[in-house]
């Protein structure tokens, strides 16, 4: 008698979707409430191809072995003070930003495919969305253990989720996703599991771990390695939800480009953030955020939408105005930091002479004509006793959330201001890209939690800065300011100092 | 004598996050665990509400009908984040692999009776499709819930209950040696075997149940508690002469549910003991699920052992007891 044994692909199929059984007691449309509202029409979830046949044994093993070498990096890290072996202080800035802006997102993506994995009617894919949840939790948890230690002796990082939850530029972060986790099953697939986790993967994630390479930071370096696996899984995913989205129904097309559109656009504005931390945060440079935008987005994004491109899919709306911005958004990022440092829980400085000709070269079209000479201004004010601090709140853009301070495309000496009339009241954005995703959706955007504004309104601990900074949990004069003259300075120095005197 | 290498000590300004040190009561050194799970959760200011529920905020506590002056105090006894729960997970399913291996290469489930296979074919198999539902509430338990103290654990049990469907789903590839035909049999047992209808009821009846805490409460006391204490306990005579094998292929389920039971009873004790009025809401709760498990564990009890439902009255019994322990009145 000859048997005919499962083949994997046949044998991973019964582990997972072969599980699953359309409910007759309760009806699917009750059991599957939200996968339809958003007009996505999926004619055959088994046409689902599994990106990864990973069954949960074989997870536990590999998960469990990765997890084994990264907690003992990280003690021994802890063990040796590996905090004194790092480039420069200033480069805990950058942890900093990391930790308050980035990790709490990695939570919200945990919650989102948690969602995603419950509610999507395709079991293949529900499998896939549920090991990215939890893959989502790792992230979170290995990030605040190999952060913890740098808190020990740092400071701006001890407040994370309470000024996640409060503080003006982590609104940014915070409304991207609670954009993506208040959207549809759908378009939280999109738009984190392909705009974010693929199509900018590269551009966010990747520039914080070389940062962590380049500058010394073993711990933070190690997990990014860790999480390498897991990151390709996730890129896996998300290119096979767009394809899969795309080949089920030409209806679907005009939804998904509305959706790439959005969310390239508010991945672009939220890599600003990024792009300022590469440029102005690293003491040593992995590259500048033009050249990261060359490769990862006008290259490999490049030829990702022309792949695209036989399901009818186009370049992203507004994608040559990104490009033409990667020249500015860093420098005037910066600029806007600068001037509110008061309010911001990591110090700023302004860049010196080594800095400022590296800055020239990486940004031979712009970076003398129009930010070398206000860095320059600033500078001299700072050494006159003047430095430079801006007392007024700044107007946000009601989608991205960031201050108005952004420039026409064309013409990089007035900033842009755009507006919208909903229901009597006017709104205000900083492009094109941000005016018209509230048009697409202003029931939803004129909801926005906007920092500015709700200061203005006395929901923010009170009139004054340090009321609103005691809100925050920002220890004023500790977290904020300038690194010259800063605690972190100061411990740093005195690590030092000791190692010059021993080596003496 | 002791050896003794000499490190450099630098102090700690501080110990820990200062969300931790106010949940310690002063700056003191905090576990992992806490670190990984405290406040970790979004609390306020969101900024728009879902498209698809818009009567609430994502992150709402009036998703569930109990009240918790705080989500944080429902703890997991086991102190699991990522890392911990994985490698717990790792060395149990070594074990499931070591006996695997013993299984098959002995070859003790190609020797049972006839009864045996069929009892295993009707009884256990078709327990992949209860698990794979459970897998379905926890993960609703963890985008639902309300706080990082319950939701990571009920992730690291989602994926315990799809574990659990595929090593359910492995016993059957053994059967049938490796062409999945016994799983296809299991399906049709568990969409049209009269003897699992009332469990398949109360699955589906659970899958659309939108109170995430009272879901708790019927997949932890119901579902897990009831059901699949009956299928990996009460139910071992109906295996008969596959029972050894049986057991050890199915030893991680065993352990699990001690385990798991470890973290889901003190959350329910927890939230029972908040105020009387969640002890009122949790004891209806646990009293409707918990019968209605053990009135569907009895189709399967008379079914499989012949025995009026005396083994099925058992498991429930069983709950119902530790119910009370947990505070409820039931």
């Amino acid at each position: 008698m000859s048997v005919k044994k499962l083949g994997l692909r046949q044998r991973y199929e019964h582990m997972t979707r072969g599980l699953d059984w359309e409910t007759s007691y309760q009806p699917m449309d009750k059991v599957f409430p939200y996968d339809q509202f958003e007009g996505i029409k999926i004619k055959d979830w088994s046409a689902w191809e599994d990106p990864f046949r990973l069954t949960m044994d074989s997870y536990w093993k590999f998960q469990a072995e990765k997890e084994r070498k990264l907690y003992a990096v990280l003690d021994s890290f802890a063990q040796n003070n590996g905090q004194t072996n790092i480039s420069d202080a200033r480069y805990i800035n950058a942890v900093k930003l990391f930790l308050t802006g980035i990790s709490p997102e990695e939570y919200q993506a945990h919650r989102g495919f948690a969602f995603a994995g419950r509610h999507l009617r395709g079991a293949g894919t529900r499998v896939a969305a549920q090991m990215q949840s939890i893959d989502e939790l790792r992230h979170l948890q290995t990030q605040v253990h190999t952060i913890s230690h740098y808190n020990k002796f740092f400071d701006g990082l001890g407040e994370f989720p309470h000024m996640h939850d409060r503080v003006w530029y982590l609104s940014v972060p915070k409304s991207f996703f609670d954009d993506a986790r208040s959207a549809g099953p759908f378009e939280f697939m999109i738009a984190i599991g392909f705009a974010f986790e693929y199509l900018l993967t590269n551009l966010l994630f990747v520039p914080f771990m070389s940062g962590a390479a380049y500058n010394g930071d073993m711990s933070t370096v190690t997990f990014g390695f860790s999480a390498q696996s897991d990151e390709s899984r996730h890129m896996t995913l998300g290119i096979e939800v767009i394809k899969f989205l795309l080949e089920q129904h030409p209806d679907n097309l005009p939804i998904v480009q509305k959706w790439v559109d959005k969310w390239f656009w508010r991945g672009h504005r939220l890599l600003g953030l990024v792009a300022m931390m590469m440029d102005y945060m690293l003491p040593k440079k992995v590259m500048s955020w033009k050249e990261a935008w060359d490769i990862y987005f006008v290259e490999a994004g490049g030829s990702l939408f022309q792949d695209l491109g036989r399901y009818g899919l186009k370049m992203p709306k507004y994608a040559d105005i990104a490009t033409e911005e990667a020249e500015h958004i860093s420098h005037q990022n910066w600029a806007v930091f600068y001037q509110y440092t008061h309010a911001a829980a990591f110090h700023t400085w302004m860049p010196d002479a080594e800095h400022l000709d590296w800055l020239s070269a990486k940004y031979p079209n712009t970076f003398d004509k129009y930010y070398r000479p206000r860095w320059e201004m600033w500078a001299k004010m700072e050494k006159e006793g003047k430095r430079f601090y801006n007392g007024a709140l700044p107007q946000l853009c009601q989608c991205c959330q960031i201050p108005m301070a952004y420039t026409e495309p064309g013409d990089p000496t007035t900033i842009c201001f755009r507006s919208s009339k909903y229901k009597d009241d006017t709104y205000h954005f900083c492009s094109d890209g941000c005016k018209d995703i509230f048009d697409a959706e202003p029931e939803k955007f004129s909801q926005a939690w906007l920092p500015v504004h709700q200061i203005f309104q006395g929901n923010c601990g009170g009139p004054t800065v340090p009321d609103v900074l005691n809100w925050y949990h920002l220890n004023n004069g500790v977290d904020n300011m300038d690194y010259v003259g800063s605690p972190d300075e100061k411990i740093w120095n005195e690590w030092h100092a000791e190692n010059t005197r021993k080596a003496v | 004598m002791t050896v003794q290498i000499k490190t450099v000590d630098i102090t700690p300004k501080r110990n820990t996050f200062g969300h931790i040190a106010r949940r310690l009561g002063g700056d003191k050194p905090a576990s992992r665990y806490q670190e990984a799970t405290l406040d970790i959760q979004a609390t306020a200011n969101f900024h728009y509400k879902p498209l698809w529920e818009p009567q609430f905020w994502v992150y709402d506590t009036r998703k569930t009908a109990v009240v918790m002056e705080d989500w944080y105090k429902p703890l997991d006894p086991r102190q699991y984040y990522y890392a911990t729960y994985n490698i717990a997970r790792a060395n149990m399913n070594q074990a499931v692999e070591r006996n695997f291996t013993f299984v098959e290469e002995r070859g003790l489930l190609n020797k049972i009776s006839e009864t045996a296979r069929a009892a295993l074919a009707r009884g256990l198999l078709p327990l992949r499709h209860l698990h794979w539902g459970g897998n379905m509430n926890m993960a609703e338990i963890c985008q639902r819930g309300y706080g990082t103290a319950i939701t990571a654990p009920a992730i690291f049990s989602a994926g315990d209950q799809l574990g659990m469907a595929q090593i359910i789903s492995r016993i059957g590839l053994v059967l049938d040696q490796q062409t999945g035909d016994s799983l296809d049999a299991a399906k049709q047992t568990w969409l049209t075997d009269p003897a699992w209808q009332e469990t398949r009821k109360l699955i589906e009846d659970s899958f659309v149940e939108r109170d995430w805490f009272q879901l708790f409460v019927a997949q932890t006391l119901g579902v897990n508690g009831v059901l699949l204490g009956f299928a990996y306990q009460n139910a071992e005579p109906a295996w008969v002469d596959a029972a050894l094998p049986v057991a050890l292929l199915t030893e991680f389920l065993c352990d699990w549910r001690a385990e798991e039971a470890r973290w889901s009873d003190h959350v329910i004790k927890t939230v029972a003991a908040e105020s009387e009025a969640n002890k009122t809401l949790i004891s209806q709760w646990a009293n409707l699920w918990i019968g209605r498990a053990t009135a569907a564990a009895k189709s399967l009890s008379i079914a499989l052992l012949n025995d009026n439902g005396a083994a099925a009255e058992a498991a429930g019994a069983a709950v119902l007891k530790k119910a009370t322990s947990l505070g409820l009145a039931v």
